[in-house]
């Protein structure tokens, strides 16, 4: 559903269009062969190239391609074999070549597609503009010193791709939905790490609101924003600033606006007016990027399996429900691990620990798919364990726990502690039996029409067996023995 | 023994391979033509002690016999070539004491082959110019006087350090840029052979940027013998410059056959220019008649484009520039002039940096590539660029060489061109056709002015057909058998 804002003039429909920039998952930078590692002394991963030292070239590094195809791929967009880099002019301390090299007219990628998941299972086709590549520029630093700004070149060149959608989303919800999708596809790919607190995924949002079934209104930009959550906080108040606005009134400025995530509120930037004159022209020190079909078919031919088809194919082919398939799918590592313990196994039984019992001990613990203790093996000795019978579940979410906290196997602890569930009717008769001769006023009073009393016969039939004994069987046992 | 600097580089290769003298005595020898000469300006940075440390390890190769194709032969580099651990400065303000920590590919190449460096010569402040009169450092002088008057003239440009070096006997040969004419222009100023090769035969890495997609690395020597031997040495694919072309580099010398009988050489009707002087005319004419003499055949062609050459020229270029020249903000290197913040010390960085030329160029340049101008300006002039490309293609169709004159004039005096740039940039309607087609061409002396000044030829070719440029320059230079020097008047 989309984002209505009743004004007292009427309703007032938001419309939303994002440019995610996604760093390159790449070991050097887009036309250098500098390393791109995050969080190095400053300055420590700069070439001439990245300085601009006079004479400097800049030569295309051929992964980042790669990455940008994958990528333009896995958003099942057009892929350009001819593709142009422009410069594009202006000066900034962190910018030490005065322009930025970046893809204007002729970018890499063309059209695609992103499905976003939203609540219940309900999902929408956002449209994807175009995907190019550009250098991102250096760091500015100004609060180390009381008046000088420092410049760290550390991401000077650094391979992006920036990844333009069409003004298809209605709330921020779905903006939410089409950046976490977003981040998923390009993780499942490996073309970016999409993580956002170190920068490797940040967005440019454009808000504008409209009368529903009008055309688009005039919309603002806010730069840089760097989580899903100020993401939508900053379409929240936006969009109400512009309701504002127009309730009054007045008309939308179309400028550049900062979102300030401390106080919750967006600011101007720069006007229209006062927008830079880039003058993009192509950069004659780089020669059209050009690749056959070959190339992009190879890079097809390795593609991953990705987060929709995945999903489709958990409910289609392993009878998942689509709740269920779409936690399993969002991340990659996730979905590897749970396809690992429902290897050979019962699938849905499977998802349940995998969404139950193993994320809620993760949560527990601390702990991360990366640092579980628990592995998909030692998860998928449970899940066999409760199938065929020698635990109940309710022992089984005992004994995971302590694998957790142990390391222990499963069976193991099963072993140590004696927990193997009882089936020997036997056995189990024998227990009723003791529990019926314990209690011979609740049997009169079960005797007596309070058919109720049958849990408390159940309960104590369990309690006596240390929660051992097989329910099932104890249920189908039991009734006859208090009927007489 | 006789003057070591009026060898030609192949005499003084030969000459150290026999022992008839050391790479130290041919050094040595230029050193001291170099201290006698500067009143000529030819260079920015002179590097003795490692001209010096250059010929004495070309002595160890030569001895034991590693000779390189350029061993112990004393050059001087166009300071806009980045020279490691020498002070390089595009003969700007700009670029105060910037030293680089890396050497460009061309000079790179030259010193694995044993050249020696005599220093940096002076040019056109960052390669923009045809006269060398917007150096930081100072004009350089030609050689040569008018026989007429004693009246100083300017050595064309931008690469007039390096010509100057190499009329005067001060270096045996110089690696010269040329992004309109600027190797080919000074070439036919000061009497001696200078070529471009095609774009992309040499690496532009390392080479400070004039205008990317026309700069070209190329040769300023005495004789063509002497450029097929340097250019060989300079050029080669390089992986570090994306424009840089994937192909052998053949031998030049052996394209030095003398043999042009049969060579369809074109000679294009639009180069004969309304008001064209009788002399430059005449000496095209002799040229003609020098082939034809020598076995070509006379095609005449159309290149039907070439009256737009050069207001194209004049937006690519500059264009280009303002954008190259963008790093140049006092940030990280060469000058700083410091300010209120950070658009004020840009202002005030620039503003005392760069010279009155290359401040025009960047206006002109930035205006060229704004919004709403760029379509009737840059994309114009690239449509115009891509026709002068195919007249040439078509060309090359019927002929394989293209003679012409190389400049319109012969050298002029300090100041007779400075107040009008566009008169001054009519200096390289000859020469920018061919860069713009990105084509390989040379000027070879060809003739005196009747004051007494040398005037150059010009022969253009295929892409990578620099051999066939040769061979008929070898032709053309024995016919022309220029001979004539300039007076020594500066060691005066």
């Amino acid at each position: 559903m989309g984002m209505i804002i009743q004004g007292a003039t009427g309703d007032w429909e938001v419309v939303i269009g994002l440019e995610v920039h996604a760093q390159v998952s790449s070991n050097a930078k887009l036309f250098s062969g500098s390393a791109t590692e995050y969080g190095a002394e400053q300055n420590t991963q700069v070439s001439f190239v990245d300085a601009a030292m006079p004479g400097m070239l800049p030569v295309i590094n051929r992964a980042a391609v790669e990455q940008a195809v994958k990528t333009g791929l896995g958003l099942k967009a057009k892929i350009n074999n001819f593709s142009v880099f422009d410069r594009k002019n202006y000066f900034y301390a962190d910018l030490p070549q005065g322009y930025q090299i970046s893809q204007f007219l002729q970018p890499i990628v063309g059209e695609g597609i992103l499905t976003i998941d939203l609540k219940d299972g309900v999902t929408r086709e956002i449209g994807i503009t175009r995907l190019h590549l550009e250098q991102d520029a250096g760091k500015s630093i100004h609060d180390q010193h009381p008046s000088m700004t420092l410049v760290d070149l550390n991401r000077s060149g650094v391979a992006l791709m920036e990844i333009v959608s069409e003004p298809d989303m209605r709330s921020p919800e779905e903006a939410a939905a089409y950046v976490k999708k977003l981040r998923s596809i390009l993780r499942y790919l490996g073309t970016c790490d999409g993580n956002m607190d170190e920068g490797s995924m940040r967005a440019d949002v454009n808000v504008s609101v409209r009368r529903p079934g009008d055309e688009l209104g005039t919309r603002c930009e806010m730069k840089n924003i760097n989580s899903v959550r100020f993401i939508q906080a900053a379409i929240v108040y936006e969009a109400n600033r512009q309701v504002d606005i127009l309730e009054e009134g007045g008309t939308i400025a179309q400028e550049t606006r900062l979102y300030d995530s401390v106080k919750g509120e967006t600011r101007s930037m720069r006007s229209k007016e006062e927008a830079h004159d880039y003058r993009y022209f192509p950069d004659p020190d780089l020669l059209p990027l050009e690749f056959d079909d070959a190339f992009v078919n190879a890079i097809k031919a390795d593609l991953p399996e990705l987060p929709d088809a995945k999903k489709d194919r958990f409910i289609s082919e392993m009878g998942i429900s689509p709740y269920d398939a779409g936690v399993l799918v969002a991340e990659k590592e996730v979905a590897d691990f749970f396809e690992l313990v429902a290897k050979g196994r019962d699938a849905k039984l499977s998802a349940n620990w995998v969404t139950g019992e193993f994320f809620g001990n993760l949560k527990r613990t601390g702990n991360t798919l990366a640092t579980s203790p628990i592995s998909a093996d030692a998860l998928g000795e449970v899940v066999d364990l409760v199938k065929d019978g020698t635990i109940s579940n309710r022992i089984a979410k005992e004994v995971f726990e302590e694998m957790f906290d142990t390391g222990k196997s499963a069976s193991a602890i099963v072993d140590e502690k004696g927990l193997k569930q009882v089936s020997d009717t036997g056995a189990i008769e024998v227990a009723i039996d003791e529990v019926i001769a314990a209690n011979p006023e609740k049997l009169a009073e079960y005797r007596g029409g309070k058919d109720k009393l049958l849990g408390f016969f159940m309960g104590q039939v369990m309690k006596n067996t240390g929660g051992k004994a097989n329910p099932g069987i104890v249920n189908k046992l039991l009734k006859p023995k208090l009927d007489g | 023994m006789s003057d070591l600097t009026k060898l030609t580089i192949a005499e003084a290769r030969d000459g150290l391979k026999a022992s008839k003298f050391s790479a130290r005595e041919l050094t040595a020898a230029h050193i001291t033509a170099m201290e006698s000469a500067k009143g000529l300006n030819a260079f920015i940075t002179e590097t003795l002690e490692k001209a010096v440390e250059g010929a004495t390890r070309s002595d160890d190769r030569l001895a034991k016999g590693e000779a390189g194709n350029m061993e112990g032969i004393p050059i001087a580099v166009k300071d806009l070539f980045c020279t490691k651990g020498t002070l390089t400065t595009a003969a700007s303000h700009i670029l105060d004491g910037f030293t680089p920590e890396y050497e460009s590919t061309v000079t790179a190449n030259l010193w694995a082959e044993g050249a020696v460096m005599l220093g940096k010569a002076n040019l056109d402040e960052f390669a923009m110019g045809s006269s060398n009169e917007t150096s930081y450092y100072g004009n350089v002088v030609n050689p040569w006087r008018r026989t007429t008057d004693d009246q100083p003239l300017v050595p064309g440009g931008s690469s007039g350090g390096s010509a100057t070096s190499v009329a005067a006997n001060i270096a045996m040969g110089a690696t010269g840029t040329d992004t309109g004419g600027s190797i080919r222009q000074p070439a036919a100023f000061t009497g001696i052979v200078g070529m471009k090769p095609t774009y992309g035969r040499c690496s532009r890495w390392g080479t400070v940027a004039f205008a990317s997609s026309l700069d070209q690395a190329g040769t300023m020597t005495r004789t063509v013998r002497d450029t097929a031997i340097m250019l060989e040495a300079m050029a080669g694919f390089d992986p570090k410059d994306g424009t840089s072309v994937d192909m052998e580099v053949p031998n030049f010398e052996a394209a030095l056959t003398g043999d042009i009988r049969g060579l369809k050489v074109g000679i294009p009707k639009e180069y004969r220019l309304d008001g064209m002087s009788e002399e430059i005319a005449t000496l095209w004419e002799q040229g003609v008649d020098w082939l034809k003499s020598a076995g070509a055949e006379i095609v005449e062609i159309s290149l039907p484009h070439t009256k737009y050459a050069l207001p194209a020229y004049y937006i690519i270029a500059p264009a280009e520039a303002s954008s190259n020249l963008a790093r140049y903000d006092g940030v990280r290197y060469g000058l700083r002039v410091e300010g209120e913040n950070l658009d004020d010390m840009y202002s005030r960085t620039r503003g005392e940096g760069f010279g009155e030329e290359v401040q025009r160029r960047i206006m002109i340049g930035t205006y060229a590539l704004s919004a709403g101008y760029y379509d009737a300006y840059y994309l114009k002039a690239q449509k115009v660029r891509a026709r002068i490309a195919e007249d040439f293609k078509e060309a090359y169709k019927l002929v394989d060489t293209i003679l012409t004159p190389t400049a319109p004039s012969a050298a002029f005096a300090f100041g007779e061109k400075g107040d009008d740039p566009l008169e001054m940039y009519l200096n390289d309607v000859f020469t920018v056709p061919a860069s713009l087609a990105g084509l390989p061409g040379i000027s070879i002396p060809a003739g005196l002015s009747s004051d007494g000044l040398p005037l150059g030829l010009q022969l253009l070719g295929r892409p990578f057909d620099e051999e066939t440029v040769i061979r008929t320059a070898g032709v053309l230079e024995e016919a022309a058998n220029f001979t004539a020097k300039p007076t020594t008047w500066w060691r005066a």
